[in-house]
């Protein structure tokens, strides 16, 4: 795991200090909430509906047992004994006092993290597929190239005041699991026709009020160029990209208004400008950085204790089924830790839970934890031996839910419960969705589905690219939803069709549940998923299950 | 012609803690909805949220928001501003757990 150097540590204490004195200008009436409102921002701290609210960074989702008790104690200390993991590799601790801030963010400081651009029209928190290092299908660890792009747009002069914020995400696999066609840059590494390390480049994705997939800007960019490439990218934004209207300011509109064409014409001349000046400095960084994401000293031992267990417990053999996927190395296995037992609010841990987690991952993970987008933790290394032991003791803690990818593995905003900015709520949508769903025990016998759910049109909570999507609006007044499917965040990223006119609060569960009979009445067999069927279908069955009523359904 | 003005409370977020208050008719922040000064004039209205933001070492983002006399004092009009005097659904937090509010 990569360390902070004394470089990282004085930069992040400085901040600390610098944010410190800025709090207490603020309580004594030196600063307005004019003044101090960006320096808050720049610092992760949000107002929210009822409390400020901090976001941290939890860089390419990977933490270590030392960080995650402290966030555990931070919830403790100096909140409501909770967090929430956000759709962005990130912790939103929702209760903090502005006076205690700065204990928070030295506490952060502590074991090597902050808040720093997590918010603001910067390069915000870079995001990584949650099983890097670890799984079968992927060429190479990208968190190291993730780690470099952390540290280069760290305070990066030129763009701390980009038109917008900017997101970017990598992955090594051709599954993509860190939804990099909906980011502004998504990063995919790949191999060429010579077996050298590159990557696929894609720009222009993203969600919110117009929600586009990425497009490929370059098939394939040699490793070396990369810091140069995104950099030129990143300033031929900084230029053209429209601050007179922020609904048309992220790199998507730029690239669509610009063309294609004319914007890769730009950052390549740009980037033949910046490419000499990197004389190399940053590839031995790499070299540095790639050394502290070295794979843990595997293993080798026998699994069949594992293998009986499986024979014999039904439900370790259902949670086997639905929580892990194949590691690189067979003898182990990659651990998803559902954070939605149904009923419960997705992507909140309690402070006991971040504890049993990181004991865990201590005991038998090799120390090492994930957060993935979809609001999970993840052990990426565990030796199947030690399994039916990790099981265990997730399930006393309320971590043992056997639901990944299924129906209750909902990724939701915070929407109207917290934020300022929802339309709608969606935590209890989500809560209210699993909860039908295991009352009717379909969900297993509906497969792999993704239902995503967002309080308001910037999407935090991926709706457009939800098999299901779910987004809460106010129309005059009431709280109503519109339903979108067959989006998908995978390698085949689609953005939903509208089914009709929306729903009001209290049908959204009644309507998904019809989309769901509907889909179980017409799928081919158990092998079709939902949104394979959707696909074959089109909208019609759906629509019709939606909005006909039985009378109209007995005349046709 | 203009819309016709419809009654509001002046509302914000206390600085140190964030919790939502109200401006009560007698210039106090109060955490609840019902003892706030419900404004039936326009000009008042104005006047009574230039006073709030005034006190920007109190209180942050003070608001207009719309409200109707309710038999113990003003009530909120839109479910945003009745979230805003409760807390959130999925947990007993904030106002609901902390004044005991219904």
């Amino acid at each position: 795991m990569y360390d902070y150097t004394d470089f990282d540590e004085r930069f992040v204490r400085e901040r600390v200090a610098q944010f410190t004195h800025q709090v207490e200008r603020r309580l004594d009436g030196s600063l307005t909430e004019e003044e101090f409102r960006p320096l808050r921002l720049m610092n992760g701290l949000y107002l929210q509906l009822h409390a400020y609210m901090l976001r941290v960074a939890i860089p390419y989702g990977t933490l270590s047992p030392a960080k995650m008790r402290q966030l555990a104690y931070i919830a403790e200390t100096w909140d409501k004994g909770y967090g929430h993991f956000t759709t962005r590799q990130n912790i939103q601790f929702n209760w903090p006092k502005l006076p205690d801030i700065p204990a928070v963010l030295n506490a952060l400081a502590d074991v090597g993290m902050h808040a720093i651009q997590t918010s603001g029209n910067c390069v915000r928190n870079v995001t990584a597929d949650h099983f890097a290092g670890a799984a079968a299908d992927e060429i190479a660890d990208p968190r190291p190239y993730a780690e470099l792009l952390r540290q280069w747009s760290t305070d990066h002069p030129e763009f701390q005041f980009l038109p917008r914020k900017f997101k970017i995400a990598i992955t090594a696999a051709e599954s993509d699991r860190a939804v990099i066609r909906a980011h502004d840059i998504g990063l995919q590494v790949v191999k060429n026709a010579a077996g050298e390390t590159g990557f696929r480049v894609l720009v222009g994705g993203g969600l919110g009020r117009t929600p586009l997939i990425g497009m490929v800007v370059r098939d394939f960019l040699p490793e070396p160029d990369l810091l140069p490439y995104v950099e030129a990218v990143l300033s031929v934004y900084n230029t053209l990209g429209r601050r007179d209207n922020k609904y048309k300011a992220r790199i998507k509109i730029t690239l669509h208004e610009t063309g294609r064409e004319e914007i890769t014409r730009l950052v390549e001349e740009r980037f033949q400008e910046l490419r000499p000046l990197f004389g190399g400095a940053d590839q031995e960084l790499l070299d540095e950085i790639r050394a502290a994401f070295a794979p843990p000293a595997f293993r080798n031992a026998p699994v069949t204790a594992y293998e009986d267990f499986y024979r014999a417990d039904p439900a370790f053999r259902s949670w086997v089924d639905t929580n892990l996927a194949p590691h690189r190395n067979d003898q182990y296995a990659i651990v998803t830790i559902s954070t939605k037992a149904h009923g419960q609010t997705p992507g909140d841990a309690t402070a006991d839970q971040m504890r049993v987690i990181a004991d865990l991952a201590e005991k038998y993970g090799h120390g090492d934890i994930r957060i993935s987008h979809e609001q999970n933790a993840i052990l990426p290394h565990v030796h199947k031996g030690d399994l039916p032991a990790v099981h265990a003791a997730l399930v006393q803690a309320g971590l043992g839910t056997a639901n990944v990818g299924l129906v209750s593995d909902i990724i939701a905003c915070p929407g109207m419960d917290y934020c300022s900015l929802a339309t709608a709520r969606s935590i209890p949508v989500a809560q209210e969705i699993a909860t039908r769903f295991k009352e009717l025990d379909l969900e297993h016998e509906i497969g792999p589905l993704k239902i995503k759910i967002s309080g308001c049109i910037n999407a935090c909570g991926h709706h457009h690219v939800g098999h299901i999507g779910i987004l809460g609006l106010d129309r005059a007044g009431v709280e109503n939803y519109q339903i979108t499917l067959g989006g998908s965040g995978a390698e085949d990223a689609a953005i939903g069709d509208k089914t009709g006119p929306g729903f009001a609060y209290d049908q959204v569960v009644p309507a998904v549940e019809r989309i769901l009979r509907a889909y179980l009445a017409e799928r081919e067999g158990p092998q079709e998923s939902f949104l394979d069927a959707f696909r074959r279908l089109g909208m019609e069955p759906f629509k019709a299950a939606l909005y006909e009523t039985e009378g109209a359904k007995d005349a046709a | 012609m203009s819309r016709r003005f419809t009654p509001k409370v002046v509302t914000a977020n206390r600085l140190r803690e964030g919790d939502v208050v109200y401006l009560t008719a007698d210039d106090r922040w109060t955490p609840w909805h019902h003892e706030a000064e419900l404004i039936e004039d326009e000009a008042h209205a104005q006047l009574r949220l230039i006073h709030a933001n005034a006190r920007g070492h109190e209180i942050v983002g003070a608001y207009l928001a719309d409200a109707k006399s309710g038999p113990k004092g003003p009530e909120p009009t839109h479910f945003r501003e009745e979230f805003r005097t409760r807390g959130p659904s999925n947990y007993a937090h904030g106002k609901q757990a902390d004044l005991g509010h219904v």
